[in-house]
């Protein structure tokens, strides 16, 4: 299998398309013949990460790559950055609006769950420029 | 489905499929963490998410209580990802209590 990469762009507050990138990387790793375990796993990780940059960044974007070995989500944005990454990876810890969480978000479970649907986890936020995430999930014999 | 006097919204085809649980939730962070697949959706929600979250955790039936429909592009949004969507009267707790009582389990973490 050769590497298979994508890029998904997201737009601030466009909560009517929402979800649709981590729609379309669910269907390509189905496409892919993965099993449902990892693409499940993926696909949680990928709408958590493109939920928070609807609900939180400036705008970014979710690409994800595919090799042998693993499948890694990129989610980058344009700020306004994390101001303590440490209490942001805190459950229950948000600073989401009461809007968002009249949408059934916003219960500080994001950061905590894309981390444990990944086997290795990395999240770096710089204020004013943007926050960075790699999430990467390893193939198994079966997977 | 005849226990809680629930109407089918759409996906008919699919209401054979059998689920392995159910959960009842109104916060959609927690079925992200907690489903994993096979699984009826309980809730009173009735934005788009709703059925993003689902797609996303494998979720294969949705049951709106409270007697809360949808929007028709939530129904068609559910409808493309090939989801069965109900809706009931009954409120989230009866509804539940109904279905436990029929042999229908909850997710318990591990």
């Amino acid at each position: 299998m050769d590497n298979i990469r994508y890029d998904f762009k997201i737009e601030k507050d466009d909560f009517e398309r929402a979800g649709e990138a981590s729609s379309n990387i669910k269907k390509i790793l189905r496409q892919l013949g993965l099993n449902s375990g990892i693409i499940r796993r993926v696909a949680i990780a990928a709408y958590e990460a493109e939920m928070n940059l609807v609900i939180h960044s400036n705008g970014g974007s979710i690409t994800i790559e595919i090799d042998p070995r693993k499948v890694t989500i990129y989610a980058n944005d344009r700020g306004p950055g994390i101001k303590d990454v440490d209490l942001a990876m805190k459950e229950g810890y948000s600073t989401a609006s009461d809007r968002i969480r009249e949408m059934g978000f916003g219960a500080g479970m994001g950061l905590p769950n894309m981390k444990k649907c990944s086997d290795d986890f990395s999240i770096k936020s710089i204020l004013k420029q943007g926050t960075f995430i790699v999430m990467k999930m390893f193939l198994k014999d079966g997977d | 489905m005849e226990k809680v006097k629930a109407k089918v919204l759409c996906g008919s085809e699919f209401l054979d499929t059998e689920v392995q649980y159910a959960f009842g939730s109104d916060l959609m962070s927690d079925v992200l963490a907690y489903v994993k697949g096979n699984t009826l959706l309980l809730t009173g929600l009735t934005n788009p998410q709703v059925i993003r979250t689902a797609e996303m955790a494998d979720v294969v039936a949705i049951l709106f209580v409270r007697g809360k429909i949808p929007g028709k592009d939530v129904i068609d949004l559910a409808a493309e990802n090939s989801m069965a969507v109900l809706t009931t009267k009954y409120t989230l707790y009866t509804t539940s209590g109904i279905l436990y009582s029929e042999g229908l389990r909850g997710i318990e973490e591990d």
